[in-house]
């Protein structure tokens, strides 16, 4: 099971956090911040597997993390998961937000982190790996896309004339 | 003025959007949380707002904040609202935000139930997959209970997208709602062989996670899993069930072997590391559960081993830290082979990367031995002094002592050596473990007699130069070492060489600054060596030194009689007092030191942890026999004080069979009378009330007023468990003195022949009764002690309550909780078929488990009815079939549905099991892995049915529908107990009629009439069309056809027949969905709408009408109940 995915800059600001497990918000951002700690003072070619914090896991979990540029793209998982495989796991994510942004950098996560989110439901369900096939992922995300723009043109029309009535 | 509103609401709905929000704090970085507070008020006027899409909008700037750490529950309404919206835009934004923010106690959870089985049930399979993702994430019991039912339907859904997505849910599922994991487990299992891989790996996935914490329910899997692993090419999947054999190979061996030959193959073939490394996992596990030294076998170790030396050399880090992972695995049962690869262990070491360090560190624990001890922590200690400053430096630290102690210093061969080692870590600054290290001083102090003389003097240097210690003492716990000094100084300061010179160092005014629990453990021990520092200067005749001695622990006690520490303030005062009376006694000249000295005498010893918790029950008692008599039932209102001590009966329930005469028992009962009379706790009881029993001797002692009071002796349990609790401790007393003095001459004698190499086992002399285990001397348990039982299990663990045995028949009351599952509950006569036989054979089976299933749902269910009657109050069965119709009634379908299932377990199951022995015991893969779980799949044929029944699409209340559904439930219980072996005779017996028309109209009078016609005779005139459902007033035939554009649809062709003198109106035809197929209805309208038939119908005309039907399944014959409403106008 996957507990938490978080990504975060070099700075430890949140870009993206998903707890699939309820902690308060303060708990959330305490686990940010530790989980940045950690991560945020390795060297860049050690491994990239860590023994869980404190306050998330215990010592059936692991962090896993990628550094990309500017991001840190961090999994907290527990055995029952390959660490090889989250490893894997987080290279399509990010080729997944590659392919959807065209070229993806941090700005891309900061405006639209709802579509980073609908993304990633297609990956991840409730802790679970849902799909690892990023061509699968991009179908999916592309059609619903498709659908939330055929709305928009529907809805707007619709709105104004809902608003003129009243 | 129109125009002004709409401009000014369009103009709100775009003035701030997620990237405006987003670009706003950007650029107000000094005062970010001013104007996010701005914007929370900005968003709050835009939630109330009518427009939905700006409340979206909202919605989806909260979701933002809550990501920054703002708490937004307080508008978990307004998500719920946008979770409503019929646009999958704003839907979508609401359940990513309620699947941030809700959670178990959010309270508008529970508003959402119908809202989320509408989604379930969309035909826009986005609006399923965005309900589902969002319900991932914020399933309660509640609605894990409500939609358990939805969401095993959606596991067949034709679309692979929702699939998959159903089937990883269900585990969210049964985790808040284990109960549902039976009924739906079948449906999981073959899902395992979908064709699609997404789905297949979905179920792998969950039925890992579920294996992973109770292996043993899913060992009958075992071979569909080895089929899978032998041919999947999907490594994910692959991964996943290498991970469960892992799991499952401790529990059968057989399984193990079976397992190495594909697994070795894997690691040889696959180029894919996380494969490999997952397979030499899952083979190391396999080892470990083989008994081991099997030649064949040791070539596979070597394998595991070579292949994880590959990983460690290799270059990429994480290779190698998996790599030592692994290897800590093999070397707990094979640790030679892991031992030859010491050299590449240490370089791991030196790695830059510390989780590398760690994880080499691990290793090295295991690979110690006598020989190379010295020399490995001799290499960690260079490491210590390099590790300045680190947590990895405590990491090392604790990983020392750890590696020197472990299996009861079993590879230390000189404790000098090791004392020094301690005594060199104390140095260390800013650690955390200085309790650690104390702790191993004093267990070694302790356990290992010879080296006291070396430890006390080393503990006596350290106590001298305690200031080192200090330094930053207050931040840090290093100090905690000097109160293991202290106490080993004070209790063996008869090895001191200049116990004067401790006992100033322990008196020194800085002491004070110590934290109390050390400072008292100062005082106690100045007391101790003061003792002894008075036996040698008494020795010597000086009478003056020992006087000035005197004088100095009176000179120095005050400081710490004013501690504001309770623990060294009474202690200080005490020893203060003692020592001015003796000092009296001094100058009387009188020679105190053998009396002083006889306060310190003897030793305290260790007691093994889990020493109590393991004395085994002698044999013969039962702790749960009555002792006395029970009491009659005529005094248990009125004994309250009984009540209170026969709760404390267990806490010393170790009562042993002891002959007491009759005396002795008078004299502790007047005793315990005494202690009763001074509790203030003790609740006396009121004398009248009181039947007197006692004719024991002593009565006549009694007081007047405690007479009553010796009633309590005849409750059973206690007052025996009392007396006997005294008995013991005074029975234990005698022999702690005996043995004492018994245990001085061992030593004594023992002392001569003991050298340094460790202390193990003497002292836990063969006479030690078990009661007697305080004076067990190494840490030891009871002889006999009982075999562990060590509770690790999480009583709080949510997996517990999954470990439910799968292979068990489904018994009827375990169906998911569709909202008729009282109705489906009802008593079934016993002489039909197989649901029967299935009954039968589960009801012996059925244990405790179950009956706390059903417990609990008779809970629910007088919850549920609790509320109903609060709603009216009605007879029985009214209001079952009310909350039948309440549910929006898909159930009837299901339950059909599930009635198969019901007798397809007990065949399956049995073939199962032998299936399991049968493929563990023979070498190759038999093809009959396949469960025999699809029993009817030969029977194809796609027979979705409609039925007829009215059911007036109102609301539940309305007494009419009740009455009308009363006889419709009946007729589905009959329906479910029959199986029916040919096709054709099933699609007539599927159909359930029920006919019912309420007259509308002037009249307001209603006729309540229900067909039921069983009537299997196909009509003579249309050849294909067969009777579906008749009463006085229709008769409807149908006609199945496939369709031959779409695979996918059947089409089922109803001519109505009115039969009747009047006109029959709103006509709406209704088939509730089942798992495998749904009514085509039209965009837009709900699951449960009825299609309303296109026409009227004139007294005797007929007419026909065509519904599609999508179907998931052809294989399946399929049972689908319906319900046609009509209007009969009556006169004008």
């Amino acid at each position: 099971m996957i507990k938490a995915i978080l990504i975060f800059n070099n700075h430890g600001k949140p870009r993206l956090s998903k707890f699939y497990e309820h902690y308060s918000e303060d708990t959330e951002q305490q686990i940010i911040r530790e989980t940045f700690h950690l991560v945020s003072k390795r060297d860049e070619n050690v491994c990239n597997f860590l023994e869980g914090g404190m306050l998330i896991g215990g010592s059936d979990y692991k962090l896993i993390y990628r550094h990309y540029a500017t991001l840190y793209f961090v999994f907290c998982v527990d055995s029952s998961e390959s660490e090889l495989g989250i490893l894997d796991l987080i290279q399509v994510f990010v080729e997944t937000l590659d392919k959807c942004f065209e070229n993806v950098c941090e700005l891309d996560l900061i405006f639209h982190v709802d579509k980073v989110h609908n993304i990633l439901a297609e990956m991840v369900m409730g802790g679970m790996v849902l799909e690892t096939n990023m061509n699968e992922i991009i179908t999916q995300v592309d059609a619903q896309n498709k659908m939330e723009k055929s709305e928009v043109n529907l809805t707007l029309p619709v709105l104004f004339m809902f608003e003129c009535m009243t | 003025m129109a125009l002004k509103i709409v401009k000014g609401s369009i103009d709100r709905m775009f003035d701030k959007n997620l990237q405006d929000l987003v670009r706003g704090i950007r650029n107000h970085k000094e005062d970010e949380a001013k104007y996010i507070s701005t914007c929370i008020d900005e968003i709050k006027q835009e939630l109330k707002q009518d427009n939905i899409a700006v409340k979206a909008n909202a919605v989806c700037k909260l979701t933002y904040l809550q990501m920054l750490g703002y708490d937004v529950s307080w508008a978990a309404f307004n998500i719920v609202e946008v979770m409503s919206s019929s646009k999958f835009t704003y839907k979508r934004i609401g359940y990513l935000a309620a699947s941030q923010c809700f959670h178990e106690s959010t309270d508008v959870i529970m508003l959402t139930t119908n809202q989320i089985r509408k989604d379930l049930s969309s035909p826009n399979q986005y609006d399923t997959g965005v309900a589902l993702t969002g319900l991932s994430c914020f399933v309660t019991p509640d609605l894990a209970r409500d939609l358990a039912n939805d969401i095993m339907t959606l596991m067949s859904h034709t679309k692979p997208y929702i699939r998959k997505k159903a089937v990883l849910i269900m585990y969210k599922v049964f985790l808040k709602y284990p109960e549902s994991l039976r009924p739906a487990f079948p449906r999981l299992k073959e899902k395992l062989e979908d064709p699609d891989p997404g789905v297949q790996s979905a179920a792998v996935n969950v039925i890992c996670e579920l294996a992973r914490r109770n292996p043993k329910n899913y060992l009958s899997l075992a071979p569909l899993f080895f089929k899978l692993m032998t041919s999947s090419t999907n490594n994910w999947v692959l991964i996943k069930i290498i991970k469960l054999f892992g799991a499952l190979t401790p529990l059968e061996p057989r399984l193990g072997k079976k397992l190495i030959e594909p697994l070795t193959n894997l690691i040889h073939s696959t180029s894919a590391m996380s494969l490999l490394y997952e397979c030499v996992n899952t083979v190391i596990a396999v080892l470990i559960s083989l008994s081991s030294g099997m030649p064949n076998h040791s070539a596979s170790i070597q394998l595991c081993v070579q292949k994880l030396r590959i990983l460690i050399e290799d270059s990429d880090q994480n290779l190698k830290y998996l790599g030592l992972l692994a290897m800590s695995k093999i070397l707990k049962t094979h640790p030679k082979s892991v031992q030859s690869h010491k050299d590449l262990i240490l370089q791991c070491l030196d790695d830059k990367d510390e989780s590398i360090r760690l994880r080499a560190l691990d290793l090295l624990y295991g690979m110690v031995s006598k020989k190379n001890l010295m020399e490995i922590v001799k290499k960690l200690m260079l490491h210590v002094d390099k590790a300045e400053g680190t947590t990895y430096r405590d990491e090392l630290l604790t990983k020392i002592i750890d590696i020197c102690s472990q299996s009861n210093y079993q590879y230390i061969t000189n404790f000098e050596w090791y004392i020094s080692i301690l005594v060199e870590l104390t140095r260390l600054e800013g650690t955390r473990h200085g309790h650690l290290i104390a702790s191993q001083m004093l267990d070694v102090a302790i356990r290992v007699k010879a080296i006291r003389v070396f430890a006390v003097a080393q503990m006596a240097t350290l106590l001298d130069n305690a200031h080192l210690l200090t330094g930053n003492m207050q931040r840090k716990g290093i100090c905690e070492v000097l109160y293991a000094a202290a106490w080993i100084c004070g209790e063996f300061s008869e090895h001191l060489e200049n116990p004067m010179q401790t006992l100033e160092a322990m008196l020194r005014p800085k002491v004070a600054t110590l934290p109390g629990h050390i400072q008292a453990v100062y005082v106690q021990n100045a007391a101790k060596l003061f003792a002894t520092v008075l036996k040698s200067q008494e020795g010597n005749t000086e009478s003056t030194a020992a006087q000035e001695t005197s004088q100095l622990m009176i000179d120095r006690l005050p400081l710490f009689v004013q501690s504001a520490n309770l623990e060294v303030q009474e202690r200080a005062s005490c020893i203060l007092q003692l020592v001015k009376y003796i000092q009296k006694l001094q100058q009387k000249d009188v020679e105190v030191s053998e009396e002083v000295s006889a306060l310190f005498a003897g030793e305290l010893n260790p007691v093994a942890p889990k020493a109590q918790k393991k004395v085994p029950v002698p044999e013969g008692l039962d702790l749960d026999a009555w002792i006395n008599e029970p009491p009659s039932e005529s005094e248990s209102e009125d004994e309250q004080p009984k009540a209170i001590f026969a709760k404390e009966e267990p806490k010393h329930s170790r009562p042993r069979h002891t002959e007491v005469d009759e005396k002795e028992l008078a004299r502790r009962r007047e005793a315990r009378k005494q202690e009763q009379a001074n509790n203030p706790f003790y609740i006396k009881a009121s004398p009248s009330s009181q039947k007197v029993y006692q004719e024991g001797p002593g009565v006549e002692h009694i007081p007047v007023v405690q007479i009553d009071l010796s009633v309590p002796l005849k409750v059973p349990g206690l007052p025996m468990s009392d007396q006997y609790v005294k008995l013991e401790e005074e029975r234990r007393q005698k022999e702690r003195a005996e043995k004492k003095k018994k245990e001085k001459k061992k030593r004594k004698e023992k002392r001569s022949g003991r050298g340094k190499k460790h202390d193990s086992g003497p002292e836990s002399e063969e006479d030690i009764t078990p009661a007697h285990m305080v004076d067990i001397v190494t840490e030891e348990m009871p002889e006999n002690a009982l075999p562990s039982d060590d509770d690790e299990k999480d009583p709080n663990d949510p997996h517990k309550a999954l470990d439910i045995d799968l292979d068990k028949p489904l018994a009827d009351s375990e169906k998911l909780p569709v909202r008729s599952h009282r109705a489906a509950e009802a008593p079934k006569s016993p002489t039909e078929d197989g649901d029967a036989e299935s009954a039968a054979l589960q009801e012996p089976k059925k244990k405790s488990s179950k009956e706390k299933r059903e417990k609990k749902k008779d809970k629910e269910r007088d919850r549920k009815k609790s509320k109903e009657e609060k709603k009216k109050k009605k007879h029985k069965h009214e209001e079952k079939e009310e909350d039948l119709l309440g549910g929006q009634a898909d159930e009837p379908a299901v339950q059909s549905e599930e009635t198969s299932e019901v007798a397809a377990p007990p065949t399956s199951t049995s073939a199962e099991v032998s299936d399991l022995d049968f493929w563990l015991s023979n070498a190759p893969v038999p093809s009959n892995t396949q469960e025999a779980a699809t029993v009817a799949a030969e029977e194809a044929a796609p027979v979705p049915e409609a039925a007829s029944g009215t059911a007036p699409d109102s609301e539940p209340d309305e007494p009419k529908d009740t009455e009308m559904e009363e006889s419709k439930s009946s007729k589905h219980k009959k329906k479910k107990q029959k199986k029916e072996k040919e096709e054709k005779e099933k699609k007539k017996k599927k159909k359930h009629h029920h006919h019912h028309h309420h007259s509308d109209g002037g009249g307001g009078e209603e006729s309540v009439q229900n067909g039921t016609v069983e009537d299997e005779e196909p009509l003579p005139p249309m050849s294909n069309y067969c009777l579906l459902a008749e009463n006085s007033y229709i008769k409807m035939v149908n006609d199945i056809q496939g369709n031959l554009q779409d695979g996918s649809q059947v089409v089922v062709s109803v001519i109505f027949e009115n039969k009747c003198e009047s006109f029959l109106k709103s006509m709406e035809f209704n088939v509730l969905d089942s798992l495998n197929s749904k009514l085509q209805r039209p965009e837009g309208s709900g699951p449960h709408d009825g299609l309303t038939v296109p026409f009227q119908l004139p007294p005797g005309v007929s007419n026909e009408a065509r519904f599609v039907f999508t179907v998931q399944s052809i294989v399946m014959p399929q049972k689908l109940k319906g319900t046609l409403t009509f209007i009969v106008k009556v006169g004008r």
